[in-house]
């Protein structure tokens, strides 16, 4: 008697059930369909806007930088060699960085070792080896007395220098930055106070040094972020960072928006570096090309490639006028652009492995390029004959 | 996720790898080997060449290539072409016939196109286990081109101490492939020999040579979100945004780079020479001194911005503003500047000290603020943060921008330094010093010169002229 009143409600649940399931379901589906709707609307809304920016844009488009640089004279055949060799890391250098006395610098590699040189000397000055491989980022603090450096580890650390050579240093180093994949770039913002970081979890982000707190983050890159750079105005407060994603993006440090974003490249943005009069910036890119685009036109107004460049760039890096761009690229080359004329000046050979970082120093008197060879190079510029006629027409 | 897989063929969605960074120089080189081979459409001539008592199949000599390379790719300087052809070789695609080491030499040297099936694309990883059999098979095949060389030696030892217990299974392994190989025709099983020989040149290098497929470890934990729509807001920003014309951007990115080009080492002389050439660091001990030189003063006129770039700048126009008794703008620019560079605990005592030294009533240094940006500023004070001034800052430079930086320029410190009318000491030490300087700079110029003073026939360039015109311009002047 009792089992075959369970069993009747057993049947009447069993039914109610499989109603319930099915109204269920049919909700659901219902809503898929109806956020699928607002999501096929918004991506509409969102083409209608891009397509009706483009138009905007390209009505400005009136000519070609390379057309308007034709009156400009051309360039005396550049002469630039390499007579500094600095070894001393036991695996690829991924980054260095130049301080600003304009001789020292610091450079990381992927066996976990950051050294401090003084070029000019060829002295090792500091070796602090630290517990992680891959040490994609490193960075001078602007006075000279600390260093930032990060990569794997997830985080980036500041080390303080100090005259004392037998100090361990290593044990000095203080985490700042904390970020969930690996940190791709960092630098110092005009002071020892606060660093920038770039990290592969697509996040840019703000940190004060002393606290280690998180002072602004930035969101917006939709895949890995490579390379940051600050802007060089003494008064502006935006830098540009570009990403897997093949964006380049200007952020405002006070608010954390994105204030411009730049897409025309083909492949991962592997470095982003601003033109001094902080107007425009340069990008290199796994396209084999690298392009610059002027932030007031909101537009690309260059594309330096040649057919006979198939590696990616890795790397760029203007000289002091901004006149030219120097580019590393993954076939183990400089190309040394004129930037606006499009050609290119000259290509410099020498390391024999890809090329991941060069950097034009402080007073722009020499070029420093790190590469996977385990070396870093200083090269500067010995052409300065013709200019005697410049000078004297001056006179 | 299930969709993309399953749609290799697909319009819409492409390979996942097929996007990545490796992926895309190997789809070009592919098209240029591709080109290459193709003989009817002016690629090079893939023969058999007869040497001594044997034939060598398919191939072409490295001076071909290059002659391909430089007149298909546009390329002028055949060293740029040699350069790409050896990455070509290095990354897999094409290798010398008689040598590990895989580079590209612009002469008679015999090269061959690897097969599509040993590509890189194709993504090998092959293991360990596969370099023993593919070693152990080459020591069973008794051919004299087929000896190991010494550091396939090394590595087989090393592997058959790592693999001693799997030994056997793999002996059996590589005497199965001679078997099938045996089968083969002569001339294909030359091909085959020296292509798969390239393959591990490729995989397991000579040692010395860069291994190509060392993968940069940020590519490889790549973390791509799905592609998220852009903001609708940003784009109505964006559109918004007033923008100016090419042309106009262009004249300013000009007209910036020609004013900076004297400055630029790269394309201009250094005086009084470049440290890096000279071994002489007088160039830096002058940028760092507070005497300025009277083209480091010309900067100054560029912009305010410059101006303030350089200590002794900042110097100068602050003393021409305290002769003005206006230097207060200044001070509280360069205190705002100090204030935003500050760490995060110090700010809000910092905030305030400015506050009373420039802004509240009866401030010792007190500076004309508009009454909006005055309110913001106050406002923004009662949870100070490092952009508090921000706004302030923003007008009380471009006051300065306006008024003061213009009559700075017109000013007689500001002039002074520019025309150089303070001439440097005219005592017996100032004269001694000037020599020093002097005669460092004539011989950096003359080893500059030097450089340039010929060119290849030994005439005298309009360059090595000038040069020498110079030098004795700099020596007349000096007495």
């Amino acid at each position: 008697m009792q089992e075959e009143r369970l069993t009747s409600s057993t049947g009447a649940e069993k039914c109610r059930r499989k109603i319930r399931a099915v109204t269920v379901l049919l909700c659901s589906l219902f809503y898929c369909e109806q956020s699928r709707e607002t999501l096929e609307s918004l991506k509409r809304e969102s083409e209608t806007l891009k397509k009706k920016l483009e138009e905007e844009r390209n009505k400005l488009n009136d000519v070609e930088l390379h057309q308007v640089a034709e009156k400009v004279e051309v360039l005396s055949a550049l002469s630039i060699k390499t007579r500094r060799v600095l070894k001393g890391h036991g695996n690829k250098v991924l980054c260095m960085d130049w301080c600003k006395d304009k001789r020292r610098m610091v450079s990381s590699s992927q066996d976990g070792k950051v050294i401090v040189w003084d070029a000019f000397t060829l002295n090792k000055e500091h070796g602090v080896p630290l517990p992680c491989t891959w040490v994609l980022a490193c960075a001078y603090a602007p006075s000279g007395c600390a260093i930032a450096c990060g990569g794997l580890d997830n985080k980036c650390s500041v080390i303080p220098l100090s005259l004392d050579k037998n100090e361990n240093l290593a044990a000095k180093k203080k985490s700042v930055a904390m970020h969930t994949n690996y940190v791709s770039g960092c630098s110092f913002t005009n002071s020892d106070m606060q660093l920038l970081t770039s990290s592969g979890d697509g996040t840019c982000a703000l940190w004060d040094v002393e606290s280690g707190q998180l002072l602004q983050s930035f969101h917006g890159h939709t895949a890995d972020v490579l390379s940051l750079d600050l802007a060089p105005s003494e008064t502006g407060n935006t830098f540009v960072s570009g990403g897997c994603d093949m964006k380049a993006n200007v952020w405002d440090m006070r608010s954390g928006q994105n204030i411009q974003s730049f897409e025309s490249h083909e492949s991962d943005i592997n470095c982003v570096k601003y033109y001094p009069s902080g107007d425009a910036f340069a990008s290199a890119s796994d396209d084999a090309t690298c392009r610059f685009y002027d932030l007031r036109a909101d537009r690309e107004v260059a594309v330096y490639q040649k057919d006979s460049i198939i590696f990616g760039a890795s790397t760029c890096d203007f000289s002091l006028s901004g006149r030219l761009l120097f580019a590393g690229y993954n076939d183990y080359a400089i190309n040394v652009w004129d930037v606006l004329k499009g050609t290119r000046a000259t290509i410099l050979f020498g390391h024999e492995n890809r090329v991941s970082r060069v950097r034009v120093s402080p007073d722009g008197t020499a070029l420093c390029s790190a590469s996977w060879d385990s070396t870093l190079r200083v090269s500067w510029s010995f052409s300065t004959g013709s200019n005697y006629i410049f000078v004297l027409g001056k006179q | 996720m299930a969709e993309g897989s399953k749609d290799q063929g697909g319009t819409g969605t492409a390979d996942p790898e097929e996007d990545s960074p490796n992926m895309i120089v190997y789809r070009k080189i592919e098209d240029i080997v591709t080109r290459i081979q193709d003989e009817k459409a002016g690629g090079v001539a893939i023969r058999t060449v007869k040497s001594f008592l044997s034939k060598i199949p398919s191939v072409v000599s490295g001076a071909d290539i290059v002659q391909w390379l430089m007149k298909n790719l546009s390329i002028e300087d055949p060293a740029e072409a040699i350069h790409l052809g050896s990455l070509i070789a290095a990354h897999g695609y094409v290798f010398p016939i008689s040598d590990h080491v895989l580079t590209l030499k612009d002469d008679g040297t015999l090269y061959r196109f690897q097969s599509p099936y040993f590509w890189p694309s194709n993504c090998w990883e092959p293991e360990n286990t596969d370099y023993a059999i593919y070693l152990c098979k080459r020591t069973m095949q008794n051919k004299a081109r087929l000896e190991l060389a010494d550091y396939e030696a090394e590595n087989l030892a090393r592997l058959q101490r790592a693999f001693a217990r799997k030994w056997e299974f793999i002996f059996m392994q590589a005497e199965a492939q001679v078997k099938i190989d045996r089968k083969k025709d002569k001339a294909e099983r030359k091909i085959l020999d020296s292509q798969e020989r390239a393959f591990w040149d490729v995989h397991r290098p000579v040692p010395g040579c860069v291994n190509t497929t060392e993968m940069d470890i940020r590519k490889c934990r790549r973390e791509k979100n799905p592609h998220r729509v852009k903001k609708i807001t940003f784009l109505n920003i964006q559109l918004e945004r007033h923008c100016m014309k090419v042309s106009k951007v262009a004249d300013s990115l000009m007209t910036y780079t020609e004013q900076f080009m004297e400055y630029d080492p790269f394309v201009s002389a250094v005086e009084p020479s470049n440290p890096w050439i000279s071994d002489d660091t007088t160039f830096w001990d002058l940028e760092a001194s507070r005497e300025p030189t009277q083209q480091r003063v010309k900067k100054w006129g560029f912009s305010l911005e410059e101006a303030l770039k350089d200590p002794a700048g900042r110097d100068q126009f602050l003393k021409f503003l305290e002769s003005e008794f206006s230097s207060e703008n200044l001070r509280f620019w360069l205190a705002v500047q100090d204030f935003k560079r500050r760490p995060l605990h110090e700010v809000p005592s910092r905030a305030q000290e400015i506050w009373q030294e420039f802004l509240a009533e009866g401030a010792p240094s007190s500076i004309n603020l508009d009454s909006h940006s005055y309110e913001r500023t106050s406002q923004n004070l009662k949870d100070p943060g490092r952009y508090s001034y921000e706004d302030a800052q923003e007008h009380i430079f471009k006051l300065m921008k306006s008024d003061s930086y213009a009559r700075f320029l017109r000013s007689n410190i500001y002039q002074d330094l520019l025309l150089a009318r303070k001439k440097p000491a005219d005592t017996e030490q100032g004269r001694r010093t000037s020599l020093e300087k002097f005669t460092r700079s004539v011989v950096s110029h003359v080893e500059l010169g030097a450089v340039h003073i010929t060119n290849h026939t030994g005439w005298l360039t309009i360059s090595g002229l000038f040069a020498v015109i110079t030098m004795l311009h700099s020596v007349v002047n000096f007495f």
